[in-house]
């Protein structure tokens, strides 16, 4: 669509901006403030340059953070894209069943994650859980409060279970967008299951894969609450994820400037990883709208 | 009819052979969704079993369905001011929020989908830096800023620091479909006369109502589901569902059954809220822009 210019169109913005600039650039600039500051309790604040920043970046807690952070960002979108994209591909396109599979699918999405985290930690418990009581009896040795690849298995499974159907609600709306033209062209010629897969549904679903990727990357990158319910981080620091190990830096330890210095590198990440995939999309739009 | 000559240009053993693979791998094929919904199921069923026993029971041992059977833990819910203040607090702020973001994403919505004005996309794309911020990275300024402008505890704070997700995400889901309305309904309106805020009302937002609904569904989830910074804004008069889920957890002891009870309880609004966006709710994820 060609847009018209037009500067007055800023008042139109303005509330958004005003609304989202208070809640956004105020706590921005306290966390900017405390990250180069030292204190020592009593409101005292000195300025400390940059080394908050470094005792960040060289402590091994945080690199480990990072590195459980990054593991389990890899692995959730390794199992959940595929997955997501199966079950859309499988799933009725049309009528009453379509619709009950969408509701039924899209209920985990809406449960507050701290109930998540309690039904998972429930239904997880090794002697009165169904997952724990039925690994254990077909012979595992599942104990997620003390065993770190039981608890990974757990969080893991868990996110699967919570975020999957975000991933298949993505990919069937691009399904249906297909027009049955396609199809029956493709019928015509004789094309195999993977090629329609590959030439025709795969092309049209491309823009909204780009879109759950993303937003599984980011939602994954600043998952506190399921895990944190579920295992507190632990056993030890098993999972203890960057955003577990930034709380417990601020809120338990109140540690404000190593905190602050967290979340600004932390934030930094995350904008960065979204800069790619927006540029990613909008170029992708203009290629479309210039053809 | 226009098929029959090509079925006929096939050998016939041929194309029986693959209507009968293609007929049984359709047979098979809604055992994909099937299994996956009973995966989805699971953890529900269980949290709803839990919630239909005693406490002897459910520390006794593991038992696939309650053996006796009781509404204990759901009476207390209902009947303690403790617990259903949590539930109405959470909905009044959810209310709020969901109310504030849609209004002004509205028009904002608008100015990006239809006009070029200096720094829109860097605009657009700040927006979206907040729907992708971390609320870990927000919980302690939150509580500081709200702290010192007085709405410490009160369902404004909740409210308000959930338009920082929700206002970026609503003008994005609106602009997708804002921009699938053609520009010529506009500038027909404008010949006729309309002024812009008429047109945008009378006009406009009809043409958009699925996707106003669909943008509404998502702050209503996004702030119901949010716990981090509703719990770290408040303390007790407007304290979130979650919050007395965790005292309740961490106070009375091992008390499973009314917290599965809680659980279940929270779980309702959102099924409700799904069924009524049922057939949009594919295109709302996709951001309306499919």
């Amino acid at each position: 669509m060609t847009k018209t210019e037009n500067n007055r169109a800023w008042f139109l913005v303005l509330p958004v901006l005003i609304l989202v600039a208070m809640n956004a650039i105020i706590p921005l600039m306290t966390v900017v403030n405390y990250s180069v500051q030292e204190t020592f309790g009593d409101n005292l604040f000195f300025w400390s340059g940059t080394s908050n920043y470094v005792a960040v970046l060289t402590s091994e807690r945080f690199i480990h953070a990072l590195l459980r952070q990054f593991a389990f960002t890899g692995i959730i979108l390794l199992i959940e894209i595929p997955l997501g994209v199966a079950i859309a591909l499988a799933m009725p396109r049309s009528g009453v069943w379509s619709s009950v599979c969408l509701v039924l699918m899209a209920l985990p999405l809406l449960i507050p994650w701290n109930v998540v985290g309690a039904m998972w930690n429930i239904f997880a418990l090794p002697d009165i859980g169904l997952l724990g009581w039925g690994l254990n009896s077909l012979g595992f040795n599942y104990n997620y409060t003390n065993q770190p690849v039981s608890a990974w298995f757990t969080i893991v499974l868990m996110d699967v279970w919570h975020w999957t159907s975000l991933v298949v609600l993505l990919a069937f709306a691009g399904l249906r967008s297909i027009d049955e033209a396609y199809y029956r062209a493709a019928k015509i010629d004789g094309a195999s299951r993977w090629a329609v897969f590959r030439y025709i549904q795969l092309p049209k679903m491309r823009q909204v894969l780009i879109i759950a990727v993303l937003l599984r990357f980011i939602d994954s990158f600043m998952i506190y609450t399921e895990p944190f319910v579920l295992t507190g981080g632990g056993p030890g620091n098993a999972t203890t994820l960057l955003s577990i190990d930034l709380v417990k830096a601020a809120l338990g330890e109140f540690n404000l400037g190593i905190a602050a210095a967290m979340s600004i590198i932390y934030f930094l990440m995350t904008l960065l990883v979204c800069w790619l995939f927006y540029t990613l999309m909008t170029q992708r739009d203009a290629r479309e709208n210039a053809s | 009819m226009t098929d029959t000559p090509m079925t006929n240009a096939i050998p016939a053993e041929a194309a029986a052979a693959r209507a009968t693979a293609q007929r049984r791998r359709l047979r098979l094929r809604w055992l994909v969704p099937t299994l996956y919904i009973i995966f989805l199921m699971l953890p529900i069923y269980w949290l709803i079993n839990m919630s239909f026993k005693t406490t002897n029971e459910i520390l006794a041992g593991f038992s696939p369905y309650p053996q006796r059977f009781t509404i204990d833990s759901y009476v207390e819910i209902l009947t303690n001011p403790v617990w259903y203040w949590g539930y109405i607090n959470s909905i009044i702020y959810v209310v709020i929020n969901t109310i504030i973001s849609v209004t002004v994403a509205l028009p904002a919505a608008y100015a990006f989908s239809r006009y070029r004005f200096l720094g829109d996309k860097h605009l657009f794309f700040w927006l979206l830096t907040n729907r992708m911020a971390p609320p870990a990275v927000f919980a302690l300024p939150f509580l500081q800023l709200y702290s010192s402008i007085g709405l410490f505890d009160t369902y404004w704070a909740v409210a308000l620091a959930h338009c920082l997700f929700n206002i970026p995400l609503a003008v994005w889901i609106l602009e997708g479909f804002m921009s699938g309305v053609p520009k010529e309904i506009d500038e027909t309106a404008y010949i006729d006369g309309y002024s812009f805020p008429r047109f945008f009302v009378k006009i406009f937002m009809p043409l958009i109502a699925s996707g106003i609904g669909v943008t509404a569904f998502f702050c209503f989830m996004f702030s119901w589901v949010e716990m981090l910074l509703a719990k770290t804004l408040t303390s007790v008069d407007a304290k979130p569902i979650a919050a007395v889920m965790t005292r309740t957890a961490s106070t009375s002891g091992y008390e499973l059954g009314l917290l599965a009870a809680a659980g279940v309880l929270t779980i309702i609004p959102g099924a409700i809220v799904i069924y009524f966006v049922r057939n949009y709710i594919a295109k709302g994820f996709a951001l309306g822009r499919v």
